[in-house]
């Protein structure tokens, strides 16, 4: 026990020493989590319109002006040729077209129904479902607003509505930031448990300090704990720092109980940490190891949820995501800090996280050799 | 001599198609200095490996302090001090970090060993507070040597200690050795350097893999079978293409700024020698018989063919 001590105490030593570990702790989670909040987001706004109007009628103009008046939109153009402003889609200058044809206001009064064309730059699947969800909610507004305009009273009452009201749950004001900075601090604990603690035995291996080690009576597991221990506590500071950071910043909301986030932190950290020891047993230099983490962190992260909805993937990649401890983990912290889940409410992740934790560490010792 | 502290028997290691040891068997008795001398490649630290249990041998028995190497490693590295080659302490701790770092995992404290590194750790005591990697290459070693004893080892095993430190340290470092060899550790050393046979009780000559001979430095020079003559000349080059093929002459290296000429005392003289260089018009400066050295006989092994 008394050499575990010193060995984490000689491990803080050195952590302290590199110089550029002060930086990485206490800059990085705050640049993070500006930056890639604040970026990483999924708000349309400034949606870029090419009108092309060839009615050019008060029907049609009211039209324009309901998506001028829009905070997502802006007109950037208006032109009376459909090709240039395709022409402008094609340089990237516009996200949509709105084409009224002509003869709009006529059809309309006349028949009683008329067309208008939306084109949709759809590079960005997701972001042109949204731009057509916006605009098909604005096109129904308009609709509604000219039927009670060209109805009398009493054909109103022949006509029925249903209106829609929406209420958003656990995050009412559709704020993408308090979505995001969970799922950032997650990142944030993930990068510096893998790569600090795979890399640091790795690093032993490298300048031969790890020769001098292994002729010591120290035994496999004492020299285990004094390397992942520094730098389970050096995560788990992390988190706080990240939520201290999160709840300044962004004021994000803390529904659930902190005890909970950080008892699934620590063991979240234990099967991090045992990848990073993994990875070190079948590399050779921080280089190696350095592209092996990476390799697992970005499928780990792509397929966590973090940006895409696990729901939408198909079948099979959400099966394999039951092998991925970031998911478990940003599930985790999505719903207690959220929703205010309980352990009951998360207990089917937590157990989750528990049995990687165990699987992984006991296979990262076994791997572990001293000797050659 | 009082019992057998290292016990090597018909060991043998192969890394894939290059064999690094082969049959190596020898005894090391307690409180010997004894030397493992041979150029690189040769097996010495590979040896050393296996004796400190970072390394399985294929095949072969070893013991330390009766300690088998395979089933006690345990015990082994509580009482065995080992200096790897390359300088392996923590480069960003200090000087005392280090040394208080390892007397710690040893289950020991700088103090209670103090009397054992003292002469060595006041060399290095006026930079106690300097990291370990901004300290000069013969105080590292006096740091490394000073981390291995630190836990009173029973036997000290040293890598090229002497490899890439300056002329008066390794003198220096040779001094230490004998001092803990008089307060009775047994220390097996290995060195790239011929020259520092003459310190060692015992020496193994050893060359791919294999033990040549292992004796006294004195005795391995006394068995040199051949007569030795020190030539000078102006162009060294050349004079080692003629005296090569000279009738008579066994072997000629070069050895600094002269050529030493081996031959058998029947066939040749120094009269004669330097009779045919004069007449093929060399400058000889001088030309004198000289007693073998470690490396003569090192030179002499290698060509002897193996029976």
């Amino acid at each position: 026990m008394r050499t575990i001590l010193y060995i984490i105490q000689k491990e803080f030593l050195q952590v302290f020493r590199n110089k550029s570990m002060l930086p990485i702790i206490f800059f990085v989670p705050i640049f993070q989590l500006i930056i890639l909040v604040n970026a990483a987001t999924y708000e349309m706004k400034h949606i870029r319109v090419s009108v092309v109007d060839l009615d050019l009628s008060g029907i049609s103009r009211k039209l324009v002006s309901k998506f001028q008046g829009s905070p997502f939109y802006r007109i950037q153009s208006t032109s009376f040729s459909y090709r240039e402003a395709e022409d402008q889609m094609k340089r990237g200058n516009i996200d949509m077209i709105l084409q009224v044809p002509a003869g709009f206001e006529k059809k309309l009064l006349k028949e009683g129904h008329a067309k208008v064309q939306f084109v949709i730059n759809a590079i960005n699947g997701q972001s042109a479902g949204l731009i057509n969800a916006y605009s098909t909610m604005i096109l129904l507004d308009y609709n509604r607003e000219m039927v009670m305009e060209n109805t009398t009273p009493l054909m109103m009452a022949g006509i029925k509505s249903i209106q829609t009201d929406y209420s958003y749950w656990y995050n009412p004001k559709l704020n993408y930031k308090t979505y995001m900075v969970p799922g950032i601090l997650v990142l944030l604990v993930t990068i510096v448990g893998l790569l600090l603690s795979g890399m640091n035995i790795v690093r032993e291996m490298e300048i031969g300090t790890i020769e001098q080690i292994n002729v010591t009576p120290i035994n496999k597991i004492q020299f285990i704990a004094g390397k992942l221990i520094p730098f389970w506590i050096i995560g788990l500071f992390e988190l706080a720092f990240g939520l201290t950071v999160g709840k300044l910043l962004f004021n994000i909301p803390m529904e659930g109980s902190l005890a909970l986030i950080f008892l699934s932190a620590a063991v979240y950290l234990f099967v991090i940490l045992s990848f990073g020891l993994l990875i070190s047993t079948i590399t050779h230099t921080q280089q190696q190891a350095m592209l092996v983490s990476f390799f697992f962190m970005v499928v780990f992260i792509l397929m966590s949820g973090l940006f895409t909805s696990i729901e939408s993937m198909p079948v099979w990649a959400q099966n394999l995501d039951r092998l991925n401890p970031v998911m478990y983990f940003i599930r985790i912290m999505r719903m207690v800090l959220l929703k205010g889940s309980g352990f009951a409410d998360i207990s089917r992740h937590f157990w989750a996280l528990v049995i990687y934790a165990v699987c992984s560490l006991s296979l990262a010792i076994l791997r572990y050799r001293k000797v050659s | 001599m009082p019992g057998t502290s290292v016990h090597v028997q018909q060991l043998t290691k192969r890394f894939g198609a290059t064999t690094a040891l082969e049959d190596i068997t020898f005894d090391v008795g307690k409180g010997e200095l004894f030397g493992f001398i041979g150029p690189d490649g040769a097996g010495k630290t590979t040896l050393l490996r296996i004796l400190t249990t970072l390394l399985l041998a294929d095949t072969g028995r070893c013991t330390v302090e009766g300690f088998d190497v395979v089933k006690d490693y345990r015990r082994i590295r509580s009482i065995s001090g080992y200096m790897p080659g390359k300088f392996s302490l923590y480069q960003d701790l200090t000087v005392e970090e280090n040394l208080k770092f390892f007397a710690t995992i040893f289950g020991t404290t700088i103090s209670e060993n103090y009397h054992l590194v003292r002469e060595i750790y006041q060399q290095i005591e006026p930079f106690k507070n300097r990291k370990a990697g901004k300290l000069s290459g013969g105080m590292k070693q006096k740091l490394a040597l000073s981390c291995a004893m630190i836990h009173k080892p029973d036997v000290l095993f040293l890598d090229e200690p002497t490899t890439g430190v300056d002329a008066v340290s390794r003198l220096e470092f040779w001094e230490m050795l004998q001092r803990l060899k008089a307060a009775g550790i047994t220390i097996l050393v290995s060195t790239p350097y011929m020259d520092e046979a003459s310190q060692c009780d015992r020496v193994a000559l050893m060359q791919n893999g294999r033990i040549m001979t292992i004796s006294t430095p004195r005795e391995v020079i006394r068995n040199y079978p051949l007569s030795l003559l020190s030539v000078k000349a102006g162009d060294i080059y050349q004079l080692l293409g003629e005296l090569r093929k000279y009738p008579g002459v066994h072997s000629v290296y070069a050895f600094g700024q002269s050529a030493h000429v081996a031959f058998q005392k029947t066939k040749l003289d120094k009269d004669t020698l330097s009779g045919f260089l004069k007449k093929n018009n060399h400058a000889v400066v001088e030309i004198e018989p000289i007693e073998a050295t470690i490396e003569d006989c090192f030179m002499e092994l290698m060509n002897t063919p193996r029976e």
